[in-house]
């Protein structure tokens, strides 16, 4: 038995909303530790906490938004998207980011993501795909894998999941990565770089979800799908866009990385000048 | 040229470019909107216009996003408004809730055509009036103005705008295709002559102290403050308490549900607007709304010059329903009559509170109600 280590300061205190704990999240869940790089990141760009709002939709993910010690929005399911871009828009001199699921995200949310990347709006989402609906119980989602068992999938899940780097990089978004809840430097990192970037950015995080999606896929532990992550991802160097799909069959790789890092042109409303 | 936001003057003006109008006029800066007959040139009117004022004009993917972008925008303190008609109403309502649960100010112009479904996209219909009252799924109570000609769509947009700021309510503006596309004259006063309700704002509490979602004053309406402030607020369509954290127990569920509702009945004499006309001595009342209030305006004048006492009842406000003034108009007739271009909706909201017969003059939309089909109800209810 290890005894606990006690502290009376957190370097988080400031950004966390401790009269909130104990969170929702079942044990082995990988969204905390992704809010942890979030809440990491906005303390190490040294920001007025004034000057970020996370906005959020339905879902376990969704949770991030009360949580955090930031205005946050808790929004209706998939309309995470268009509440933020009204807000950004309202207020542009604000850091506004998306913290929601894939669900959320890509499923019900999917129209307003690709033409927020289309727009190129100036948003940073982030989205923890954990491959199944969580907070309902693990049915089958836009990202599940082929074959995968979920409770609306339990001859296995007979369709294809969305490729979202694919997805986005098509649609327009500016800065596009994937990682997993393994790889805490990297989503610290792209997170302080998309906050930075102009345009719309996307982060895709993995995150194992032992109780929704592991359970029936033989992956009952977070550390079992934590070891299936390090075994199995690559750095795509190189890898095209319509190979950046996620496979859990065999020993098929799962790419992370740094996939989409442009300049296009972010959304700017109609200004016009002043006339005499 | 670049104009300011009151276009102060006598204007020959369409019915949705004076909503268009009306709300510039009461200082909006944001619009999210998709096209849809017979709105769309509320949209076109406001991407031309709101860029000359600094506000900003959004054409989104859908309904569902216009009318969640709207909310984001009141959440960082703009005054934003969406327009639409039947099919995009519906798909609105989900939102409509979110924006009644956050207590976020908004107007929401829906420019009612023939329906359901798509029914008559270019043709007018009054069917959604039921739709604006329990579309969105829960209880609830919000407030909606129903215009009868393109001057009183501006003088109601600028008022829905003024109702939702003082009452941290979405606001609904029930426009029909017949005045939506109308064009009369709107004259549009000067800027220092319009009033401004405001949005209620704390009183200097301590910032960490406040309580976005306690009903301090006996409006029950909490001051509202906005992304950035300073605050660091949590807001939710999850039930919650007075600090906007989620409670899921049945108490904090009834206590928030009834401030939601009873905000709107104990402010209820601030939401009412109501037109009255030859209240004296009627045998007949005729109440209606919209552009059909016109011809059943016309229909009872033409009774009264054939010598029926006939009185009228013009609802502005359609929601809150203005009980009490029904029923004193109602006290001593023999009968009341609602014409509306549905097959009977606001009819039932009468029926409740009158204890005489209520006759209802219906058709299913895709042409204004002529006064005719009035006239002769009164004649035979007289």
């Amino acid at each position: 038995m290890v005894a606990p280590i006690l502290v009376d300061e957190h370097p988080l205190d400031n950004l966390i909303r401790a009269d909130r704990m104990p969170h929702i999240w079942c044990p082995g869940c990988g969204i905390g530790v992704v809010m942890r790089c979030y809440a990491h990141a906005i303390l190490a760009r040294g920001d007025e906490l004034d000057q970020h709002v996370v906005v959020s939709g339905i879902g376990c993910s969704g949770r991030v938004a009360g949580y955090m010690n930031l205005d946050s929005y808790h929004t209706t399911h998939g309309r995470a998207i268009p509440f933020a871009t009204g807000l950004k828009l309202a207020n542009p001199d604000l850091h506004v980011t998306v913290f929601s699921g894939d669900g959320d995200l890509a499923a019900i949310g999917g129209n307003h993501l690709i033409h927020a990347a289309r727009r190129n709006i100036d948003l940073t989402v982030i989205c923890t795909n954990n491959f199944n609906y969580g907070m309902t119980g693990g049915q089958a989602g836009p990202t599940t894998p082929l074959d995968a068992y979920t409770s609306t999938t339990p001859y296995g899940c007979p369709e294809l999941p969305f490729n979202l780097a694919h997805l986005l990089y098509a649609a327009g978004a500016n800065f596009v990565s994937r990682w997993t809840s393994l790889h805490v430097r990297q989503v610290k990192a792209d997170i302080m770089y998309a906050l930075e970037k102009p345009g719309f950015s996307f982060i895709e995080v993995l995150v194992p979800c032992p109780i929704g999606f592991g359970r029936s896929n033989q992956l009952p532990n977070a550390i079992d799908e934590i070891e299936l992550y390090r075994e199995r991802c690559q750095l795509a160097d190189g890898v095209e866009f319509d190979q950046l799909g996620i496979d859990l069959h065999g020993d098929q790789p799962i790419y992370v990385g740094r996939f989409v890092d442009r300049s296009l042109p972010p959304f700017t409303p109609i200004c016009l000048e002043e006339t005499a | 040229m670049r104009r300011g936001p009151v276009l102060t003057g006598s204007h020959f003006m369409h019915g949705d470019h004076a909503c268009a109008e009306g709300a510039l006029a009461a200082g909006c800066t944001f619009f999210g909107g998709y096209p849809i007959t017979p709105s769309t040139e509320i949209a076109e009117r406001l991407a031309e216009r709101l860029p000359e004022v600094g506000g900003v004009f959004m054409q989104m993917e859908d309904e569902m996003a216009s009318i969640a972008a709207v909310l984001g925008a009141s959440a960082a303190g703009a005054r934003a408004m969406t327009a639409t008609s039947g099919p995009g109403f519906s798909l609105m309502m989900e939102n409509l809730g979110l924006g009644i649960m956050m207590e976020l100010p908004c107007v929401i112009v829906d420019v009612q055509r023939g329906s359901p479904s798509t029914g008559l996209p270019t043709l007018p219909g009054q069917s959604d009036i039921m739709q604006a009252r329990w579309g969105s799924h829960g209880d609830y109570r919000l407030a909606a103005y129903s215009p009868w000609s393109p001057q009183e769509i501006f003088d109601l947009t600028v008022h829905a705008f003024n109702v939702a700021d003082r009452f941290r309510l979405p606001v609904l503006l029930m426009a029909d295709e017949v005045v939506g596309h109308m064009v009369e004259r709107v004259v549009i006063p000067e800027a220092d002559a319009l009033i401004y309700w405001g949005r209620k704002r704390p009183n200097g509490n301590s910032k960490e102290a406040f309580l976005p979602f306690a009903a301090v004053d006996m409006d029950l309406v909490p001051p509202i403050v906005h992304a950035g402030e300073g605050y660091r607020l949590h807001y939710t369509g999850l039930t919650h308490d007075e600090k906007g954290y989620p409670d899921m127990s049945p108490e904090a569920h009834q206590r928030l549900v009834s401030r939601l509702v009873d905000k709107v009945v104990v402010n209820q004499e601030m939401l009412f607007k109501t037109e009255t006309y030859y209240p004296d001595s009627a045998r007949v009342l005729v109440v209606s709304f919209g552009s059909t209030a016109r011809s059943a305006l016309r229909a009872v004048r033409e009774a009264r010059e054939e010598g029926i006492p006939a009185s009228f009842l013009r609802l502005i406000s359609v929601w809150p329903f203005p009980v009490d003034t029904l029923r004193e108009l109602a006290a001593n007739v023999d009968a009341v009559i609602v014409p509306e271009m549905n097959l009977g909706q606001l009819i039932t909201e009468v029926e409740r509170y009158v204890c005489v017969p209520v006759i209802g003059v219906n058709h299913a939309g895709g042409e204004m109600m002529a006064p005719e089909p009035i006239l002769e109800a009164i004649r035979e209810a007289a």
